[in-house]
């Protein structure tokens, strides 16, 4: 089964962790990452830039309208994500919770199964 | 000669050339290994000199020679010296009875998880490459190597012997091995996200596997009994989607387009199943389904017989999937509301809370029980709790229909 565990990030709670609190948290991520490989349950992860690099489309009457920011007006964004395939949803919710974010307040680990699949697998 | 003979035949041998070469020098890891690149060369070579006289030996005799350069490698790096004795086995033939067992067994280790022993599964005894088993999977096949390697190191950490366990250790690993074809077969069949065509092939490989064990195993009931099940559920396929991909549910399927010779055959297989001496659940479940084949319509079904066969299964292996079928059952023989009520007594139970399946059955018997407001709202709840496109579609039409009515 497939699973997205989604990273919930605030920037203004990252901003205020020390520089070794930062540091552990890519420790933790890196070694996340190396176990979901050997164990053969990681399918990719990917983390995204700043929200405030993000820019939001809009088309009206056929004229699309780029403005600069994120859509959301909001604290928290998508940081970024892991995509796994694990023997259920009790193995998700494991491998969840021993991400570093979530045992920060502020910071939010989302689980949910994936529907539908499509595109090049090896991304 | 043509590409597909030689697959056919290649995978038929790869289980029997592993089994050999696992007997003979155990280390079930490094024989994986040579007969992968034996069969390799088999599939380059053989198209173009032709198949060998004796393709087993053949295959033995290559994997052999690869296995033992490996091991003398790994010898030459620690102490360069003493592996020519393990050259030096004697090609003696060796009977080939129980080899698709043992790697079976191997395979289906209870260190392993269920998603590993079905990697190697598939890899060792069905002979389909780690590329053809990561795109059945829809994973990238980076991860699915990283999963049958990490699965060879573990039966190698187990410490496993390479022989054929005994008595109720042979039986409980048994099981574990059925349930894993059962599980490669659930995989093919259940229509759910991504290519429909690897899928089917994949319900076809497990039906191959049961077989070869069925072979092995022809007095074994519950063997027996999964693979006329298999055939049986397999026999409907064409009947189960329309051409648009949407699910069409038991009651509705043109029984003309399930497929005879399939059925007949399951058919047969069920009512031997059932005369072994003792009964479990994929014997129940395949009598179940072959008592759906008998019935021209889903009206003429017996479903007194469905409903008793249910009664069995519940109490020889009770889960609540069982009891939600039964449910579906006893509705057809007594009415909506003695489904509903025993649809009731998995209220509390753990395992079903929020289960698309019980809301969609549930969903049902209120349909047919009269209440279209309680009907609509649970097809609704469970078309969002499924994780299967195919489902959910099926669901919403329904909801859907009510609201028309």
């Amino acid at each position: 089964m497939k699973f997205l565990i989604s990273l919930h990030i605030n920037p203004a709670v990252l901003d205020a962790l020390t520089d070794e609190e930062k540091a552990a948290i890519g420790a933790g991520h890196g070694r996340f990452i190396e176990e979901l490989k050997s164990s053969g349950e990681l399918i990719v992860t990917q983390a995204l830039v700043d929200p405030s690099q993000a820019a939001v489309v809009r088309v009206r009457d056929g004229q699309p309208a780029v403005t600069d920011g994120p859509f959301l007006e909001a604290k928290e964004f998508l940081g970024g994500f892991y995509l796994v395939d694990v023997e259920d949803k009790e193995r998700a919710i494991e491998l969840a919770a021993r991400i570093p974010d979530a045992a920060i307040d502020g910071l939010g680990v989302e689980v949910r199964q994936v529907m539908f699949s499509d595109g090049h697998l090896e991304a | 000669m043509t590409a597909p003979h030689f697959e056919d035949l290649l995978r038929d041998l790869t289980p029997q050339v592993l089994g050999t070469l696992v007997r003979r020098y155990g280390r079930f890891e490094g024989c994986e290994d040579a007969v992968q690149e034996a069969v390799l060369a088999a599939s380059v070579q053989w198209p173009e000199e032709g198949v060998p006289d004796n393709p087993r030996g053949w295959l033995v005799t290559v994997a052999g020679r690869r296995l033992v350069d490996q091991i003398r490698s790994d010898h030459a790096r620690r102490e360069r010296e003493n592996a020519t004795t393990a050259a030096e086995v004697p090609p003696e033939e060796v009977p080939d009875t129980d080899d698709t067992l043992l790697l079976l067994f191997l395979c289906c280790h209870p260190a392993l998880t269920a998603a590993s022993q079905t990697a190697l599964t598939l890899r060792a005894v069905g002979g389909l490459t780690t590329a053809e088993i990561a795109r059945a999977f829809l994973v990238p096949e980076a991860t699915m190597a990283a999963r049958i390697s990490r699965a060879k190191q573990r039966i190698r950490a187990a410490g496993s012997s390479f022989a054929l366990p005994e008595g109720a250790e042979r039986e409980e690993r048994l099981r574990v091995v059925l349930h894993v074809l059962y599980l490669i077969f659930n995989e093919g069949y259940t229509a759910s996200s991504g290519s429909e065509l690897h899928r089917a092939d994949l319900a076809r490989e497990a039906i191959r596997l049961t077989r070869m064990v069925h072979a092995q195993l022809p007095e074994d009931g519950e063997v027996t009994g999964l693979l006329a099940l298999m055939l049986l559920t397999h026999a409907r396929r064409a009947a189960r989607t329309t051409a648009a991909g949407d699910l069409v549910p038991l009651a509705e399927q043109d029984r003309t387009a399930w497929e005879r010779a399939l059925l007949d055959e399951g058919t047969a297989l069920a009512k031997a199943a059932l005369a072994a001496p003792e009964l479990g659940p994929y014997q129940l479940q395949a009598a179940i389904a072959a008592t759906h084949a008998d019935a021209a319509t889903a009206r003429e079904t017996d479903w007194a017989q469905v409903h008793a066969l249910y009664l069995i299964l519940e109490r020889i292996a009770p889960n609540p999937m069982v009891t939600l079928n039964h449910a579906v059952a006893l509705a057809e023989l007594n009415g909506p509301q003695a489904g509903l009520a025993l649809l009731a007594t998995l209220d509390g139970d753990q395992r079903m809370a929020g289960h698309h399946r019980l809301l969609s059955v549930r969903a049902h018997l209120l349909e047919r029980a009269g209440d279209r407001a309680g009907a609509y709202d649970h097809y609704r709840r469970a078309a969002k709790a499924t994780a299967s496109l195919a489902e959910q579609r099926f669901l919403e039409a329904r909801a859907r229909r009510l609201q028309a009515q």
